[in-house]
């Protein structure tokens, strides 16, 4: 079935689906952004207890997606792997530093003898909360606003120092955070996780004091993840970017309003990005009306909104004769769909493989059901079963 | 040709990698096998409906779940090491190496991570059966995992199943069934996880034996005594077996790891394996020294064992340096059979091919097909030694003797102790009378650490045993590395060693209270 298909389809297909994986992980960040808040929601050591448990039973799920995201773009795109990890070491290091710290945040956090106190793991979450998505957001606004790296494949022949990717910058990548537009889309991000963060502890926590707190922080959350987006996504239509010439031979050159361009050439992505947009707006707005009565639905038309926006500025990045990881430094080193992938065989193998996703997918959908029938409440918190 | 390698940014990023697997392996081997102790004692409960059991289970499922967590904790880095520090591996192998992590993602965390939520928060909500599933999906998502990443490693040992495309500058993949079904996979793969299955029934074995010596939960220390007396004996004789395939598989393909671990440098027809020995300090290949100060051998059996011949010839170091000697391997069908060549004709070949790969690019850049085709066909007749051509000098490809050497001695002892330990256990359980063997309740819980150095020890003679390779002939480590700043990679070879020492106390700690409280709700004696 997938051996028929050419290079090309079988490279749009795999970014298809790390486009989804990485709307699918933005949209679970909202465990992070709840751990950003267990204070600010929490006043009682009880109601500490009951967000840290609603997260905690979703933790995993980034966390696995995270993984599954780093492999699925190693198997699919391993140039990209190879390019931005051994070269922007520092912002994928103080990525991987927190989710080092939140991994065992939960479990060790209420056990005796934890040799740091509970304080300590609550702060471990608060650094994975804030942290996490900030540098998540600025390296994928790297996406569009470019690195400083080079690729030159006859490098392998030089015997000391073989190489083929470098990086060009002192920083190793830290100098993302000098770049306003990728600040901004890690704020972006930042806030977005709070929103959902909120979203999700209404719909999982069932607690009038917490929910009075939700809902000042839905609209705290909300303003300046607005500000921060709509900025970074006004300066994207506005900027130029990187496109592959076919005509000359491959050859990447700048092109005004790139990315402006890619929306008006790509209807399907400028649908997706608008419903994206309008669900998570939608999701915000109900519950900010009318807490009580929607509270607890708006994560489900953010979420799926978070996925398919991000899905949409993904196929942004990538689609279109786009290099989706450009190279400011050299940009004919820009890596594209088509020159940083892995080959037909084994884009095809790894395609098979893909085709469990969908029963992953039920399972998951049938266990979290099967656990979060009920909502989390202060008596389940004191029933004496396990508890983080 | 001088080659001015960049040394210290190649040692931290290999002390990096160590460090980080090293300290996940502390705790993937327990996770391995106490999540099937776990599935087996929740089985039990559930077939008799025996509450005491339940308990049983609930308990060791709260050691378990600490254990988990640090194991993700130190797992995270790795999945993404190979690209901060390895990324010229990365790409020189990407199209191979990338498939296994990425179906270890989709087909194994998912299933660990979504069914251990189960396990844990489902007891009063889900049935009695669906938690059952729970429990050995955990146990089959986490084994799955392993399987993965091992045929990962296995083809780094062994690599097969690919042709390198100049024209891309890698290797792809062209045969995703041999990758999977190598015969060094097969082994590594069932090698680790029976010898996990081992460290995890120590752990229970010595924590049971514990509470027998504080005289405390005498019914539940039997019963998990009991299982994982069996379980361990079964997985011990599994170790055991693999164990031979594995060092077979060494033998025919990486004889020069083999010669480390029995310190044999000069070959010789009929080589005997080498039952107790001291190694001589500071002996380099060629010195002319006696290798060892003290040894006693089993005459022959390194012939029979590496080649299935009492007489075939083994070769040691010198003579992996110098060639000229018959290799005997099975694998290699006997008309390709021809005297083996020397390390510095590797190294010349391996150039060769280098510098053929630069002139078919070249010539592909300026359109010259005719040339293209002549330097490709010099690349690939050479291609097989192509990682040599990073070498300083033949002596690069000798890896640490001494540490190889006597981890795998360690290791191998250690086997052999754990059978005996175990077949006395189950004898005492047998008979009821484990209780009043308190030496052996004794010995017991202090085999725990040994278990733990087995395994580690396991890795070492695994990952030292084939340096300078990261790539067994194609790829050294020096060529694999990264491009940056040495001192980038020792700030974060100490931040994760700070972190990963704090996190283990923490664990250590947390774990020793959990055994001290004791299951809750009271027990049956």
């Amino acid at each position: 079935m997938f051996e028929t298909l050419s290079l090309g389809a079988l490279q749009s297909y795999w970014w298809i689906i790390i486009s989804l994986l990485g709307g699918v992980l933005v949209f679970l960040m909202f465990v992070q952004g709840g751990q950003t808040m267990i204070y600010t929601l929490g006043k009682t050591e009880r109601q500490r207890k009951m967000i840290v448990n609603a997260l905690g039973r979703k933790w995993e799920f980034t966390f696995t997606t995270l993984v599954t995201f780093g492999g699925a773009f190693f198997a699919s795109f391993p140039l990209f792997y190879s390019t931005s990890f051994g070269g922007a070491y520092w912002v994928w290091m103080g990525i991987l530093f927190p989710f080092i710290l939140q991994a065992v945040a939960y479990e060790y956090r209420s056990k005796p003898n934890n040799l740091l106190g509970p304080r300590t793991y609550e702060i471990f979450l608060f650094i994975n909360g804030a942290l996490g998505t900030l540098l998540l957001g600025a390296a994928v606004s790297t996406f569009f606003t470019g690195s400083l790296f080079s690729v030159n494949k006859l490098n392998l022949v030089n015997l000391a120092d073989p190489a083929i990717s470098r990086w060009e910058g002192p920083a190793y990548g830290l100098e993302a955070v000098l770049n306003w537009r990728n600040v901004a889309l890690g704020l972006a991000v930042l806030f977005l996780s709070r929103v959902l963060g909120v979203l999700y502890i209404a719909n999982s926590v069932s607690d009038e004091d917490i929910h009075r707190r939700l809902r000042k922080q839905l609209l705290a959350n909300s303003v300046p993840f607005l500000v921060f987006f709509l900025a970074w996504l006004i300066a994207l239509m506005v900027m130029p970017g990187l496109g592959v010439n076919n005509i000359q031979g491959n050859t990447i050159g700048w092109e005004p309003y790139k990315y402006f361009r890619n929306l008006m050439d790509m209807p399907l992505v400028t649908v997706c990005l608008a419903g994206g947009i309008i669900a998570v707006l939608t999701g915000i707005g109900f519950p900010l009306f009318d807490f009580l009565k929607n509270g607890s639905k708006g994560i489900w038309l953010a979420g799926p909104g978070t996925i398919l926006t991000v899905f949409a500025l993904f196929c942004l990045a990538g689609f279109n004769n786009t290099p989706f990881y450009p190279s400011t430094w050299d940009i004919q080193s820009s890596l594209t769909i088509n020159n940083s992938s892995s080959s037909h065989y084994t884009l095809t193998a790894m395609s098979y493989v893909s085709l469990i996703i969908p029963l992953v997918l039920v399972y998951i959908w049938y266990s979290w059901r099967s656990i979060n029938r009920k909502k989390i409440d202060a008596a389940e918190m004191e029933s004496g079963e396990h508890t983080y | 040709m001088p080659v001015n390698i960049d040394y210290s940014l190649v040692d931290w990023s290999r002390a990096q990698f160590a460090l980080t697997a090293m300290y996940h392996w502390l705790f993937v081997p327990l996770t391995l096998g106490l999540s099937f102790i776990i599935a087996i004692m929740e089985s039990v409960y559930v077939r008799t409906g025996n509450e005491e059991w339940k308990r049983m289970t609930k308990f060791w499922m709260t050691l378990f779940g600490i254990n988990f967590a640090i194991g993700v904790a130190t797992g995270i880095i790795l999945e993404f090491e190979f690209g901060t520090n390895w990324s010229n591996y990365s790409w020189f192998v990407g199209d191979i190496f990338g498939a296994p992590l990425a179906i270890e993602g989709i087909m194994a965390f998912f299933l660990e991570s979504t069914f251990i939520a189960v396990m844990f928060f489902g007891w009063d909500k889900v049935s009695r059966k669906f938690h059952l599933a729970a429990s050995w999906l955990t146990a089959i998502g986490a084994n799955l995992s392993a399987l993965w990443i091992l045929v990962a490693n296995a083809w780094m040992q062994y690599p097969t199943g690919m042709k390198f495309n100049p024209d891309t500058a890698r290797n792809e993949m062209q045969n995703f069934w041999d990758i999977l079904l190598s015969p060094v996979a097969i082994n590594k793969f069932f090698h680790t996880v029976t010898s996990s299955f081992i460290l995890a029934s120590f752990f229970v074995l010595g924590i049971s034996a514990w509470y027998l010596l504080k005289n405390r939960e005498h019914l539940l220390a039997k019963r998990s005594m009991m299982i994982a007396a069996i379980f361990g004996l079964a997985a011990a004789l599994g170790t055991a077996f693999t164990g031979d395939g594995s060092a077979y598989q060494v033998s025919q393909k990486q004889p020069m790891k083999l010669a480390a671990m029995e310190g044999l440098y000069k070959g010789s027809y009929g080589a005997g394996l080498v039952a107790f020995g001291v190694l001589t300090p500071a002996k380099i290949a060629g010195d002319g020294k006696d290798p060892f100060l003290f040894r006693i051998e089993f005459p022959k059996l390194l012939s029979f064992l590496g080649y299935r011949n009492p007489d075939a010839f083994v070769p040691g170091i010198e003579d992996i340096l110098r060639g000229g000697f018959n290799p005997q391997y099975n694998a290699v069908p006997k008309q390709e059979l021809s005297a083996a060549i020397s390390i510095d004709e590797k190294i010349a070949r391996g150039r060769l091919a280098i510098a053929a790969f630069g002139a078919y690019r070249q010539a592909v850049s300026v359109k010259d097909s005719l040339k293209a085709s002549e330097a490709g066909k010099t690349l690939q007749a050479n291609f097989p030694y192509f990682g040599y051509g990073y070498l300083e000098s033949s002596k690069a490809v000798i890896p640490s003797v001494p540490l190889i050497y006597y981890a795998f001695h360690f290791m191998v002892y250690s086997g052999l102790y754990f059978i005996i330990l175990l077949i006395v256990l189950l004898f005492y359980l047998h008979n009821d009378r484990i209780e009043i063997q308190r030496w052996l309740l004794r010995c017991t819980l202090w085999t725990i650490p040994v278990a733990y150095l087995a395994s580690q020890a396991g890795w070492i003679v695994a990952e030292v045993g084939r340096q300078p390779w990261v790539i067994q002939d194609l790829l050294p480590v020096s060529a694999g590395v990264s491009k940056i700043g040495s001192s980038s990679v020792q700030l974060t070879f100490w931040l994760f060693a700070i972190v990963f020492t704090v996190l283990l106390i923490a664990e250590v700690m947390i774990m020793v209270k959990q055994i001290k409280l004791g299951p809750k709700n009271g027990g049956a004696h």
